[in-house]
């Protein structure tokens, strides 16, 4: 039996009177790539966030590694998060800051290192990403790849146990799809921790997980490996895949 | 009903909203408290917001200080009382044109400044990022903002006073002919060194007002670019009004009835 890192257990959640998710349970696996699927606005990328306590669900519980966070105080998570990477579908880069500094946010604020610690972690960082000698420049100096890697490098730079990855290859191209994809396999590897990837980019998918779960109407409707999922009977995931209009999903 | 409906609802919604400020306030004083201050970012933030701000107080109180001398110097000298155009003028510059000019004017420029910034970080998800990495927006940006009005707003007020009384001053001398000896001799009969210090609290509280209104409008901005204008917006017209209120408050505490 695989080790549970995480476990969102029968949650709902509203945006209003809109529900985004409904009786919603799903486990994330402990060393493995998980991806999340669905259409867009299934509520994958809150999903994301209630892994980190960014939000809150109006009802279930959220586990890491055994421990209930929505009953943690706001200076709990704080600690949580700062053992969780989580990767920005648009980076979310300070754009006062440059490269560097972005990456080094997180070191100077939330552990003793020396400036000399701080900047040979920042170099090695973002030379894992392939941005070496970037340090100096502005997030609007980078075009969108590298963008998203320098944010993936401030992700992981504190080595997080787990990263969450919000949409890391949608509107780019393929090679740079590629190698993002590449690169998220690599810092699992290299973290040996967690990663959980919200995407419908389906060929990287396919590359990356360990696991795949799908989102639909607020609720997981198919999960399993790569090969489970792709031989899956439900109607709704084969329309998905397929990239069907005819099916049970409403256009 | 409907119009219950939406008293209801507005109601909720100012509650909600002096709620929402009153826990961005306490949580900012608790980092303040616990010295969690970054150093480096509040002077950045003091030069920014206080001393960026210093040629647009320093007009408005000159031209407010000459107009109000232009205004009651004939009329005090045709009275006999041209001898107390200086304590009138300084008096209610201390008192109230000093501390209440200035912090309208920084509430228009630094008070947006604060929305503005803050809102555009909020849609650009650049405030879950803080979040995720484990640091408080309120500790990163919150706090060194207030900190640094809080320093800059009271010495900009006391510029906005002597600028605004040395213009009332030459306004008084040119036109109505007071000499320079004879308002200064008034100003500093009528006007006590404790007024000064009760008008550096009032700044001090509008400076708190414009920094955690602004903060708070930047960092509840929704709905992109037109959510920020949005922000920007209210960020002014709530912290005029507050101001406005807060004034009479505070005069009422600090001078009571003398």
């Amino acid at each position: 039996m695989p080790e549970i890192w995480a476990r969102i257990e029968d949650v709902c959640v509203r945006y209003g009177p809109k529900i985004v998710m409904e009786n919603l349970t799903l486990d994330i696996v402990e060393g493995a790539i998980t991806c999340i699927i669905g259409l867009s606005g299934a509520g994958k990328s809150t999903t994301l966030r209630l892994l980190n306590g960014l939000k809150q669900p109006d009802s279930g519980h959220v586990y890491i590694k055994g421990r209930d966070i929505t009953t943690l105080r706001e200076r709990e998570l704080i600690d949580l998060r700062r053992t969780i990477g989580f990767s920005f579908q648009f980076a979310a880069l300070f754009d006062s800051l440059t490269v560097g500094e972005n990456v080094a946010l997180p070191l100077r604020e939330n552990t003793h290192m020396s400036e000399a610690e701080i900047k040979d972690v920042v170099a090695h960082t973002l030379e894992s990403v392939g941005l070496a000698h970037m340090e100096d420049r502005y997030p609007s100096e980078l075009s969108g790849g590298m963008v998203k890697r320098a944010g993936f490098a401030r992700a992981v730079a504190i080595n997080p146990q787990a990263v969450l990855y919000d949409e890391p290859t949608t509107g780019l191209d393929p090679i740079i799809t590629h190698v993002l994809t590449d690169l998220i396999v690599t810092q699992r590897r290299r973290l040996n921790g967690t990663a959980v990837v919200v995407s419908h980019d389906l060929p990287s998918i396919y590359l990356m997980a360990d696991y795949i779960a799908m989102l639909f109407e607020g609720a997981i409707v198919a999960y399993g490996s790569v090969e489970e999922i792709w031989r899956s009977e439900n109607p709704i995931v084969q329309q998905f895949l397929q990239g069907s209009e005819i099916g049970p999903i409403p256009i | 009903m409907k119009v219950l409906d939406e008293v209801g609802r507005d109601t909720t919604s100012v509650f909600a909203y002096a709620g929402g400020v009153s826990e961005l306030l306490v949580d900012a004083l608790r980092f303040i408290v616990m010295l969690q201050i970054r150093v480096g970012e509040t002077f950045d933030q003091a030069f920014l917001l206080g001393v960026q701000s210093w040629p647009i107080v320093v007009l408005t109180a000159l031209f407010t200080g000459m107009v109000f001398s232009l205004e009651s110097a004939v009329q005090a000298v045709s009275y006999g009382v041209g001898n107390l155009v200086g304590g009138v003028v300084a008096f209610s510059t201390v008192r109230e044109l000093g501390p209440m000019l200035s912090a309208v004017v920084v509430a228009g420029r630094t008070g947006a400044a604060i929305a503005a910034e803050l809102g555009s970080m909020t849609v650009t998800e650049q405030i879950e990022a803080l979040q995720s990495l484990g640091l408080s927006p309120t500790r990163m940006l919150v706090v060194p903002r207030l900190v640094a009005l809080v320093v800059m707003l009271p010495l900009l007020a006391m510029i906005a006073d002597v600028v605004s009384i040395l213009g009332g001053m030459w306004v008084a001398h040119i036109y109505a002919h007071i000499s320079y000896e004879s308002f200064i001799d008034s100003a500093r009969f009528i006007v006590p060194f404790g007024d000064v210090l009760r008008s550096l609290v009032k700044s001090a509280v509008f400076a708190v007002i414009i920094a955690i209104v602004g903060a708070y409008q930047g960092l509840s901005t929704r709905g992109g670019a037109a959510g920020v204008g949005r922000s920007t917006t209210g960020a002014v017209v709530v912290s005029v009004i507050l101001i406005f209120v807060f004034n009479l408050a505070l005069s009422y505490l600090l001078y009571g009835g003398s």
